[in-house]
């Protein structure tokens, strides 16, 4: 198989205007006769339901949360990217490209990541129209902050309810147009498979949470906005209910999966305290603003922090990376927490964590300044450790946070199979090898509010609307594999809970493909989840039935997927024998202990095509060209 | 710690519930209630007995999933806390705990501690927005926004949208989520064109759905977890007022 990404070509900075032009249009009358499915109410999905309603589509929304409003998006702390130059700083569209690129590791496609820059700047104009009450100067403008990865400051932020707020204003958009009667809202719902026919989706079964039946729905086009899957590791920031399900549906259908092994440790997580744990809990990025990383200087300092004197402090990111200090891309920021904490330098009950500390902030901006920035971040941190922050330093260590990797999409967003597009971090298409802060809002938004709208049209001026029925035989043969699946799951009847897999699946994926990789414990790891995933099969307990709100059906059927996607994303890791970005394999690192990139080899997107149960996956590649950010070993000293 | 739970268990939102009696032991002081109550689930599940539902996602406060009663108090005893972020060690060994879903008529049950709280996104449907269709937008600094402005128009946009405040109400009333959405928008710049008719519409939408009006009793500042404030009401009627009685449904000036 070829992948045709459908590059335009021309100079970068005209590619998506010439690209634009040259999309087919749907005459405004014929817009209505078409359907189209987005699952996901994200800033992905929410953006794009609301902004292809807008456009006289009709829509099916669907997300598995009670309301949409409840989406993963809205947990989003920090803020949102986007090339203003409100603070004439030298920013710029070419800088935020820029910026991207390298702190991507040269891993992403340059076409995508121009247009991400050029419209970051119209998300923010339409975010503050729909009323996103973002931070203001007291001459009533716009403020911004810094964020990692950079030297502007471009970040716009709504305290440290940023994703919140923009979460807010999709999901009014969404409402208008519920209320419109544009937009058919089926909350409670979960996609358990996309529907194929000759060769194009044309819809998908979901079953209803609330009451177990299984239906399906059709459409002209399917967007997926499902979200990533860092939840294959079991302790994640993600949400509970957060999956692979759908996406993975469509991956098993014929869609292929791009770099799966690009998985995003967050450096600023709150440490694990127990075997209880149910999530971790992200501190925002931007606390490294104002905050100082030391561990002690010495190896098995036990002393409580403020006895531990100045000099034998070691703010190990400000001394080996000077020139951005503790604003280090994530990836770095993770990797050296990790080895202070590898060298027992680590703080806390389990030795796994690193201080982050606001007394010299506190002492240059004066308590209110913090508690302004952020006071809420502060609280949350005190509600969960119990230790204030104010007069403590707060421990932190990495966490899984974002996938870069997902399903394969082409400038337009479309997946391999005709007519379904896959939105947000649910698609592979921007980040590279690591994301930077502030990245994910923009990204989410872009993609719905400003590239969907135009790519969708595109396709379904070509595909004439014929109102197909979901009583064509590929519908029923979706629902009758679904009930056979949830038939077996709850047919096992086993002796372990489910939460015991995924917990321990969650582990080999953390110790073999976590913040680094070799290539022992990657074939490590693939001997150990097929095996875990046949005990899963013979051995899991999910208690009750089908026809009711069963929370428990819903999770064994996440976790089934996560043991295949778990797997995958083993294989794509020890398939690329080079580091980049997130993906850290040791045995390839500069001598100062940076990951070491190997461009002549490995300057590709791994796009997996899935081969049957009983067949390896196929591996595609597609050539990553850099015209205009040379690729260059990362320094952020 | 060991602790005793009562728990409100209902099949369906039409069977008749019971409260049942639960013993958990080595709870430890650095785990959520959700956590907790993860782990009782576990031990039920291995012993065949059906798990306690309850609706959480986030797990940090902020998505509005997650909430149920704790000895009658809206996500429990600490203020300002969501029961995903309220942790054991504010407990301690021996304390009996009741649980029950929340309680309105506007929120029917669905299974156990987990209810259906659509009523609110139907409120927010009836005018909760800005009418701006994707592209229309000016630059966003073409408008400033007094920052003292955007501060209240932030401290309302805050409302997590978990239904506590109606939950807790003594009137079933969830004043303080509308009146949070109308303060949010009623007092940007960008919120006024349809300042009147968002007033009359979501808090018509309110009523419909069964939720009553506010009665100063103040149970919903208590509970919130975001720490709104019943100012958020005082707005709302202003608002309300201004639109039905000053304009007489006109749009706003």
């Amino acid at each position: 198989m070829e992948l045709d990404a459908k590059i335009p070509s021309g100079p970068i900075e005209d590619r998506w205007d010439n690209h634009k032009f040259n999309l087919k249009l749907v005459n405004p009358a014929n817009k209505r006769k078409y359907n189209i499915i987005v699952v996901g109410t994200g800033l992905a999905g929410g953006s794009a339901a609301a902004s292809l309603a807008e456009l006289g589509y009709n829509v099916k929304s669907f997300c598995y949360q009670d309301s949409p409003r409840r989406a993963h998006s809205i947990a989003a702390q920090g803020g949102i990217n986007a090339a203003k130059n409100y603070k004439n700083d030298g920013d710029s569209v070419y800088r935020l490209f820029y910026d991207t690129v390298k702190g991507g590791d040269f891993r992403s496609r340059e076409s995508n990541v121009y247009r991400l820059a050029q419209v970051s700047v119209n998300i923010i104009d339409q975010c503050v129209a729909q009323g996103v009450p973002f931070a203001r100067e007291y001459g009533g403008l716009l403020d911004n902050r810094s964020f990692g990865g950079a030297q502007v400051s471009r970040t716009f932020y709504a305290r440290g309810q940023t994703g919140q707020q923009l979460l807010l204003g999709a999901y009014q958009a969404l409402q208008r147009q519920v209320s419109a009667g544009q937009v058919k809202m089926y909350p409670r719902h979960e996609m358990l498979d996309l529907v194929v026919i000759d060769g194009r989706a044309r819809g998908i079964t979901v079953r209803d949470l609330f009451t177990g039946e299984v239906a399906s729905h059709a459409a002209d086009a399917v967007v997926l906005a499902t979200g990533g899957y860092g939840n294959a590791y079991y302790l994640s920031t993600n949400a509970r209910g957060c999956n692979a399900t759908a996406v993975w549906r469509a991956y098993k259908k014929g869609a292929l999966f791009a770099n799966p092994c690009y998985t995003q440790i967050h450096p600023t997580c709150i440490p694990v305290s127990g075997e209880y744990q149910s999530k971790l809990t992200l501190m925002s990025e931007s606390l490294r603003n104002d905050g100082r990383i030391w561990v002690p200087a010495k190896i098995g300092d036990k002393r409580r922090p403020a006895q531990i004197p100045e000099a034998e402090r070691d703010y190990y990111l400000e001394r080996k990376y000077p020139a951005f200090g503790n604003l280090v891309p994530r990836d770095v920021a993770s990797r050296n927490a990790k080895s202070v904490c590898d060298e027992g330098r680590g703080v806390g009950p389990s030795g796994l964590g690193v201080y982050l500390d606001f007394a010299e902030a506190m002492q240059r901006l004066g308590h209110h300044v913090i508690a302004e920035r952020y006071g809420n971040l502060f609280e949350m941190y005190e509600r969960i450790t119990g230790e204030d922050p104010y007069s403590v330093p707060m421990r932190i260590y990495p966490a899984t946070h974002y996938t870069m990797g997902g399903l394969w999409v082409d400038y337009n967003l479309m997946s391999t199979i005709p007519g379904l597009y896959v939105a947000g971090e649910a698609n592979f298409s921007d980040h590279g090898a690591n994301r930077l802060g502030a990245s994910a809002l923009m990204q989410g938004l872009a993609d719905g509010y400003f590239v969907l709208p135009y790519t969708i049209g595109d396709f379904l001026a070509s595909h004439r609307p014929d109102q197909l029925g979901v009583d064509h035989p590929a519908f029923k043969e979706a629902e009758q594999g679904v009930n056979a699946r949830t038939r077996q799951l709850l047919g096992i009847q086993g002796k372990r809970t489910i939460d015991s897999f995924h917990r321990e699946l969650g582990k080999i994926l953390w110790e073999h493909c976590g913040m680094s990789r070799t290539e022992q414990g990657l074939k490590d790891a693939l001997g150990m989840i097929p095996e875990l995933r046949e005990e899963f099969w013979k051995d899991v307990r999910v208690p009750g039935e089908n026809e009711e709100f069963n929370q428990n059906l819903e999770r064994a059927g996440r976790v089934a997927d996560f043991f295949e996607l778990g797997e995958l994303i083993c294989r794509d890791a020890l398939e690329r024998s080079e580091s980049c970005g997130g993906h850290f394999r040791e045995e390839y690192q500069t001598p100062e202990g940076e990951a070491l990139r190997n461009d002549d080899e490995y300057s590709y997107v791994a796009a997996w095509q899935y081969q049957g149960d009983s067949a390896p996956p196929a591996l595609v590649k597609e050539h990553l060209d850099f015209e205009y950010v040379h690729p260059s070993q990362r320094s952020y000293k | 710690m060991k602790l005793t739970l009562h728990i409100w268990r209902q099949a369906n939102s039409t069977a008749p519930g019971r409260m049942v009696k639960y013993e958990v032991d080595d709870v430890s002081e650095h785990m959520s209630f959700l956590e907790m109550l993860d782990v009782l689930n576990e031990k039920l599940t291995l012993k065949g007995e059906d798990p306690i539902a309850f609706d959480s996602d986030c797990r940090e406060g902020i998505c509005g999933t997650c909430g149920f009663m704790v000895n009658g108090v809206a996500h429990g005893p600490l203020p300002k806390t969501t029961v995903c972020q309220l942790h054991m060690r504010h407990f301690k060994d021996g304390d009996v705990l009741y649980l029950e879903p929340w309680r309105t008529r506007a929120f029917p049950v669905i299974k156990d501690l987990a209810v259906d709280r659509s009523a609110l996104d139907r409120i927010v449907a009836a005018g909760g927005f800005v009418s701006i269709d994707t592209g229309a937008a000016p630059d966003a600094n073409a408008i400033p926004v007094p920052k003292e402005r955007a501060e209240i128009s932030m401290d309302a946009a805050a409302c997590i949208g978990c239904g506590a405040c109606a939950a807790m109400c003594p009137n079933g009333s969830a004043s303080l989520f509308t009146g949070a959405k109308i303060t949010h928008l009623g007092v940007l710049p960008q919120g006024q064109p349809e300042r009147n008719e968002r007033a009359l519409r979501m808090v018509a939408q309110a009523t419909e759905e069964g939720l009553s009006y506010c009665s100063n009793h103040g149970e919903c500042e208590a509970v919130c977890p975001k720490g709104i404030t019943l100012e958020v009401i005082a707005r709302m009627n202003r608002h309300y007022i201004k639109a039905e009685w000053v304009d007489r449904g006109q749009p706003a000036e």
